[in-house]
């Protein structure tokens, strides 16, 4: 896969606060990326598939976000939205080179309300 | 041609540079496999036979002495036949001619050579780096100036919080000195350790009376003549007789770089440990493989293989790289890291905490595999982990006691029944009250005990921190057989855990835990950093707990109170600029319709709280206008809090015909006194001017209604989904009595309510009567409550807007991070 994308450094892994978001602004819409307390860096669409609200501005925990909005609880690996909620997150492949944090944004996937799977 | 008649052929001469661990024992490995090929020459820079440069720690910590760390002495060189010339740095490479030059001026020739020049300390480029008291820890010889520093008592800094800076604080502490650790990052060790196993070893050194400050950049190391202080960036500045620079080791290539050999950050070797050139091999911290440098001992030794069978003439023997592990070496610490535990996508965590031993494990497993651990306070098992991990073994088959250790799964071993059975009566269960087994269980069988709450209350058992709790609970199983039911389980605060808001409560306070990863560690959460739940009610906790003292951790909270205004459904926000009273001035309107102007905001409407909301601001927005309100006089109404939103007021009897009392003046003072305060759930006050009751207040959490003799306090009220009108607290003649209670009242209910319980409902909980006992009847208790009320209100009430409009608070909270495409 990584052959075919091509890769877009967006900032370092500094600028994301651990625990914590940052949006970037693409043609696809906002992409969160996501840093958790491990510093693993995650990126969604900004968007929770339950009614659009923002998840850059959820509280991050292990390895998922909870929606501000109304709390649904959504895996940032795969952008699904945790049990019994159904639905997922657009995603974006994202990597880390040397502190730097770089989107593939060319593969971006949008999500779905509902469906249940990426 | 007989061999017998030729003189012997030449041996091939091999000289090798550095008398470290790694060109030793490359030697060592040699010697095995061809004893008699070369002719063998070793250079060392330092004065000294081969030791072991790892153990310097417990030499600096009096553990050790050098004699007891030296790996081969004199004798074994003499008896290899291996020309030993100490002290005597090689200073020049000639490849042309194959021979080398040392500092002494003697030159001599090889046909291989092997350079293990091992690292340098890195320091730092401060102005006051290269002042004498500044050391590194590197080799005997700081170790020797530390020691003598250290004899004479007085301050250390130590700069840098990782493996060798902590060793070297720990040495120089129990040497006498005192030490201060600065570490640039947030968590100790951070490239080894994540942060809970950060935080406990953090706490374990500061309870041996180290200082740990973290986030510490240095700016300048200060002195004349010798180091006299460190100075900070944020300009604190600590004394210092000795600074100590372990922030990390570089490569030592000056050597293979001089004699042109190909360099990254390392001497590049390849998977034969050869260097550019086919004549020189090269091992240990000062190479580079495949893009990796190493700064632990089994990769070196790994490397040390390889290049003693390539020498030895093998044509097979290849480095691959090394999957690395770290222990830490400070007496009584045990830490333990291997392999990539950051986890990733697919990774799954099993965490393991046991408070009362001080264990926190975690092992990160991929796909039936593990990818890597963390190991503190118990580290036994790291090696068998670690041994997983190098050979891919797929843990499927021990995977539900996998984070129990090697020796699980035996006769019960770590059955918690059968472990509290096969304690001796002695053994103390509870460490608060000093309660050991016997006495339990002899409560338990001759007062006829049934529950735990009996147990607390006969034997003070479990009854303070309550981390033994599960072990009481085993031993009333144990006595009773069937006949204990069980304990009717209160509602845990969430998933992470199974204690209760209370429980966790007051443990903080008994326990004096002081952060999250504290609470997280000692209460043995099972997630590693909770959940949406109970981290906001920790930080809330924690924070009413230790006015002044807790650091509000940002990222618990929700993003109301993160960025101080209300999340709306479209991702915009909306702003409440505060109205004392209720009152507001032709000045503050004007700025709320400039800034509404400015930045096109769409709706503006009066609040139930007799303020202005303005709503549809973008995030990226709230600073300028906070800036705008601010400049104003106006600062932020927290109508996004967990804390006092609104003091809402009639005009009383300034204007009013029917007012009896200054409502507006007395509403004005409360709010002014109980702002930017942080409660368990939203607070709303109100104060009446007369019986008419205009402000409503007997729906509020508390009000205040006006009266010819005085003011009556009502408690507890609530307008929302379940309206509930307040009980009569109490009726007082003054005012200053009105703001005692409300103090007082305010941090009872901070103290004692559970995190997002309103007050009409904890009312109802705990009864008013208990509410009149403490606030009414218990004059004293008042005013000590009151007291810690205003304590606390002396760290709360700046402006978080106006941190914020300036750009000195979480500036990143309000801008994108990047816009591409």
């Amino acid at each position: 896969m990584d052959q075919s994308i091509s890769w877009i450094t967006v900032g370092s892994v500094e600028d994301i606060p651990r625990q914590g978001s940052r949006v970037v602004r693409t043609a696809y819409g906002d992409i969160a990326l996501f840093r958790t307390v491990a510093d693993e860096v995650y990126a969604l669409e900004d968007r929770c598939p339950h009614a659009g609200g923002p998840l850059s501005q959820g509280i991050v925990h292990g390895a998922r976000v909870t929606c501000p909005l109304h709390s649904w609880v959504i895996d940032l690996a795969s952008g699904e939205a945790v049990g019994p909620d159904e639905g997922c997150a657009g995603h974006c492949p994202v990597r880390v080179v040397d502190g730097a944090v770089q989107l593939g944004l060319a593969a971006f996937r949008p999500g779905c309300g509902g469906c249940g799977h990426g | 041609m007989s061999t017998h008649t030729n003189p012997p052929t030449p041996r091939e001469r091999l000289v090798v540079v550095g008398n470290g661990m790694a060109g030793i024992r490359t030697l060592e490995e040699l010697l095995a496999k061809a004893p008699d090929r070369y002719d063998i020459t070793v250079f060392g820079a330092e004065p000294h036979p081969n030791y072991n440069r790892i153990m310097l720690s417990p030499v600096l910590a009096g553990e050790k002495t050098f004699d007891q760390i030296v790996l081969n002495g004199r004798d074994w060189y003499e008896a290899n036949g291996i020309k030993l010339l100490t002290g005597d740095r090689v200073e020049v490479i000639d490849r042309a001619n194959r021979s080398v030059t040392a500092m002494s001026g003697l030159t001599v020739p090889y046909d291989r050579l092997l350079i293990a020049t091992g690292s340098t300390p890195v320091i730092i480029p401060v102005p006051g780096s290269t002042l004498p008291g500044v050391v590194g820890f590197r080799d005997l010889a700081d170790v020797d100036t530390m020691l003598e520093a250290a004899a004479k008592g007085g301050r250390a800094v130590v700069i840098g919080g990782g493996l060798l800076g902590l060793e070297a604080a720990n040495g120089l502490k129990v040497k006498g000195m005192d030490v201060t650790v600065l570490h640039l990052m947030d968590t100790l060790m951070e490239r080894q350790l994540d942060r809970s196993a950060g935080a406990l070893l953090q706490h374990e050194l500061e309870r041996r009376g180290i200082t740990v400050l973290t986030g510490a950049d240095t700016a300048e190391i200060v002195g004349i003549e010798k180091v006299s202080a460190v100075r900070l960036k944020n300009g604190q500045e600590l004394p210092a007789d000795l600074v100590v620079m372990a922030v990390g080791i570089r490569p030592n290539t000056t050597l293979g770089k001089a004699a042109g050999l190909a360099c990254g950050r390392g001497i590049q070797v390849d998977d034969t440990m050869t260097t550019s050139d086919p004549a020189i091999l090269s091992v240990g911290e000062c190479v580079e493989h495949r893009g990796q440098t190493y700064g632990l001992v089994a990769p070196l030794f790994e490397m040390a293989k390889v290049a003693a069978a390539r020498l030895a003439g093998s044509a097979e023997a290849a480095y691959t790289g090394s999957v690395t592990s770290t222990k830490l070496k400070v007496t009584g610490v045990d830490v333990f890291s291997a392999g990539d535990f950051t986890g990733g996508k697919g990774c799954e965590d099993i965490v393991f905490r046991d408070a009362a031993r001080g264990v926190y494990k975690r092992v990160v497993v991929k796909e039936n595999r593990i990818l890597g651990a963390v190991l503190y306070g118990d580290t036994k098992d790291g090696g068998w982990y670690f041994q997983m991990l190098k050979d891919g073994t797929e843990v499927a088959p021990v995977r539900d006691t996998l984070i129990f250790g090697q020796s699980f799964g035996g006769e019960g071993a770590a059955n918690p029944k059968a472990a509290v059975a096969a304690l001796p009566d002695s053994a103390e269960i509870c460490g608060c009250n000093g309660v050991c087994k016997g006495t339990i269980v002899t409560a338990i069988t001759e007062k006829g005990l049934s529950s735990l709450d009996e147990v607390r209350a006969h034997t003070k058992a479990s009854a303070s921190c309550g981390s033994c709790t599960g072990q009481v609970e085993q031993l009333l199983a144990l006595t009773l057989g069937d006949g204990y039911a069980g304990e009717a389980k209160a509602k845990p605060m969430c998933k992470c855990t199974d204690r209760t808001h209370d429980e966790v409560r007051r443990a903080i306070t008994t326990l004096e835990l002081k952060s999250i990863p504290d609470v997280m560690q000692r209460l043995e959460w099972r997630t590693p950093d909770g959940c949406h739940h109970c981290r906001p009610a920790l930080n809330y906790y924690l924070l009413c707990e230790w006015p002044g003292e807790y650091k509000d951790d940002s990222r618990s909270r929700y993003i109301n109170e993160r960025v101080h205004a209300n999340i709306q459904k479209d991702g915009t926000y909306s702003v409440v600029p505060r109205m004392w009273g209720g009152l507001t001035s032709a000045k503050e309107l004007r700025a709320i319709a400039d800034v509404v102007d400015k930045f096109a905001i769409p709706t503006v409407k009066v609040t139930g709280g007799q303020r202005i909301d303005l709503f549809g601001v973008k995030k990226e927005d709230l600073p300028a206008v906070w800036a705008d309100l601010n400049a104003a006089g106006m600062v932020s109404g927290h109508a996004y809090a967990k804390g006092l939103r609104t003091v809402k007021t009639c005009v009383g009897s300034e204007w009013c015909r029917f007012g009896t009392q200054d409502s507006t003046g007395l509403g004005v003072k409360l709010e002014r006194m109980t702002w930017g305060t942080w409660t368990p759930h939203k607070v709303k006050l109100a104060v009446s001017g007369c019986p008419r009751n205009c402000a409503e207040a007997t729906i509020k959490d508390l009000g205040v209604v006006c009266v010819d003799s005085g003011y009556e306090l009502h408690v507890g009220g609530n307008g929302g989904m379940h309206v509930r009108a307040c009980d009569l607290l109490v009726k007082v003649e003054t005012e200053a009595e009105v703001l005692e209670y409300t103090g007082s009242y305010m941090q009872l209910y901070r103290e004692e309510a559970r995190y997002l319980e309103r007050t009409a409902p904890w009312v109802e909980r705990v009864g008013l009567e208990y509410v009149k006992r403490r606030l009414v009847d218990d004059a004293e208790g008042r005013a000590s409550l009151n007291a810690r009320f205003l304590f606390s209100q002396s760290f709360s009430q700046d402006d978080p807007w106006a941190e914020r409009a300036n750009g000195s608070v979480d500036r990143h909270e309000f801008a994108p991070l990047a816009q591409v495409g």
